[in-house]
């Protein structure tokens, strides 16, 4: 899949010297998601080297960046195309462009138009965006969008701990550890508003600790053994899945539009702890299990 | 082990401020709203410390220890000791 878009000054339609000129990243979906709001239109795009990374998490990192813009306007000679002297930014890349220096080195100034390129027509009526236009959203469709990523991403992990799952404790701890891990990646983001407690962390604790409880049950309906063993079995499958969910959890604050690294900090701080405390120790009396049972006496 | 933070390291003085509404409109989240010729914070707890306002304020009325916000980037960053990155 090609993503990355070659840096530089495009022309959309016919522009001339009065044509509007927008900035965009190299990044293929925010410089489509550009053109395609502007269709139909006469425009010049410049596009910054953010490395094949989109303009939000670009400008995070500073490669939308005041630095890499002034250096750009230079490089493409935009001044010997357009008279005027004003640039429309996505308002996402405010975080890593400083309006004032880049007229003070340019001479260019800078226009932040909406956070969504679809709302740029409406914004281009009055070069005014509505407080709705300013703020970025976090629905349904949005966490949806994401799902597929999160649930890849932990896909790599999910193969070895899958094997390791099944030599332990057999299927069923293999299906607890799916569940897991999609509660985490799946379920969490979709549910995330709805989920009981403010921390990504503890709602993950939530929806982990609701997602293990069929496979509890199992344990005790399916699986042979004395009663004290169920127990045991059980123990290990809460202290290693339910906190590899909560975890998951989380990790999730990366992937939304308003998680703060004050906030994160506070997360990791408080319930990273819990977390590995829970799943070491699950492991170590799964471990302990197994030795009882490989060599433990059977009288 | 307890982290006692603030809700986040905006600050925001009012005396430098010279009404030019640029923090209201690079701001994503509604944090800054103009009172009179003055701006002011709104939604405080809506902060995610992205550093826009900072960044784009002309006049230094605003500051903020801006970062992502990504628990994987940040435990990496401390494990590894190199800035919190995204990829």
């Amino acid at each position: 899949m090609k993503r990355r878009v070659e840096p530089g000054l495009y022309a959309l339609g016919s522009p001339t010297a009065d044509s509007a000129v927008f900035v965009s990243a190299n990044y293929t979906l925010s410089f489509d998601a550009l053109r395609q709001a502007l269709a139909g239109r006469e425009a010049w795009i410049v596009v910054l080297d953010t490395a094949a990374i989109n303009v939000w998490c670009a400008a995070g990192e500073g490669t939308f960046g005041t630095d890499e813009l002034v250096r750009r306007i230079e490089e493409t000679g935009l001044k010997q195309f357009v008279g005027h002297r004003t640039l429309i930014l996505p308002q996402l890349g405010a975080p890593g462009v400083c309006a004032h220096e880049v007229q003070r080195r340019s001479g260019f100034k800078v226009e932040y138009g909406p956070v969504r390129a679809a709302d740029l027509p409406e914004y281009l009526k009055l070069r005014r965006a509505s407080s709705e236009m300013r703020q970025v959203r976090f629905g349904l469709r949005e966490r949806l969008a994401l799902t597929p990523v999160e649930v890849v991403g932990a896909s790599f992990f999910l193969a070895p701990i899958g094997v390791i799952a099944y030599f332990a404790g057999g299927w069923l701890s293999v299906f607890t550890a799916i569940a897991a891990v999609l509660a985490g990646t799946l379920a969490f983001p979709i549910l995330l508003p709805w989920l009981p407690a403010k921390t990504f962390s503890v709602k993950g604790f939530f929806l982990g600790g609701v997602v293990i409880l069929p496979f509890l049950l199992a344990i005790f309906l399916r699986r042979p053994g004395a009663w004290t063993f169920k127990m045991e079995s059980a123990l290990v499958h809460i202290l290693i899945f339910v906190p590899v969910t909560a975890f998951l959890a989380l990790g999730f604050t990366g992937s939304t539009t308003f998680t703060s690294r004050s906030a994160v900090k506070r997360e990791i701080y408080r319930y990273f702890p819990i977390m590995a405390w829970m799943f070491g120790g699950g492991v170590i009396l799964a471990i302990v299990m197994i030795l009882v049972a490989l060599f433990g006496s059977r009288t | 082990m307890k982290f006692a933070g603030p809700l986040n390291t905006l600050a925001y003085k009012p005396d430098l401020c010279t009404g030019c509404e640029m923090c209201t409109i690079v701001c994503p989240h509604g944090v800054f709203g103009m009172n009179g010729r003055k701006a002011e914070i709104v939604r405080y707890e809506a902060c995610m410390e992205c550093g826009a306002c900072q960044k784009n304020c002309p006049f230094g009325a605003i500051a903020v220890d801006s970062g992502v916000g990504c628990a994987f980037a940040l435990m990496k960053a401390a494990l590894t000791g190199k800035k919190e990155s995204c990829s």
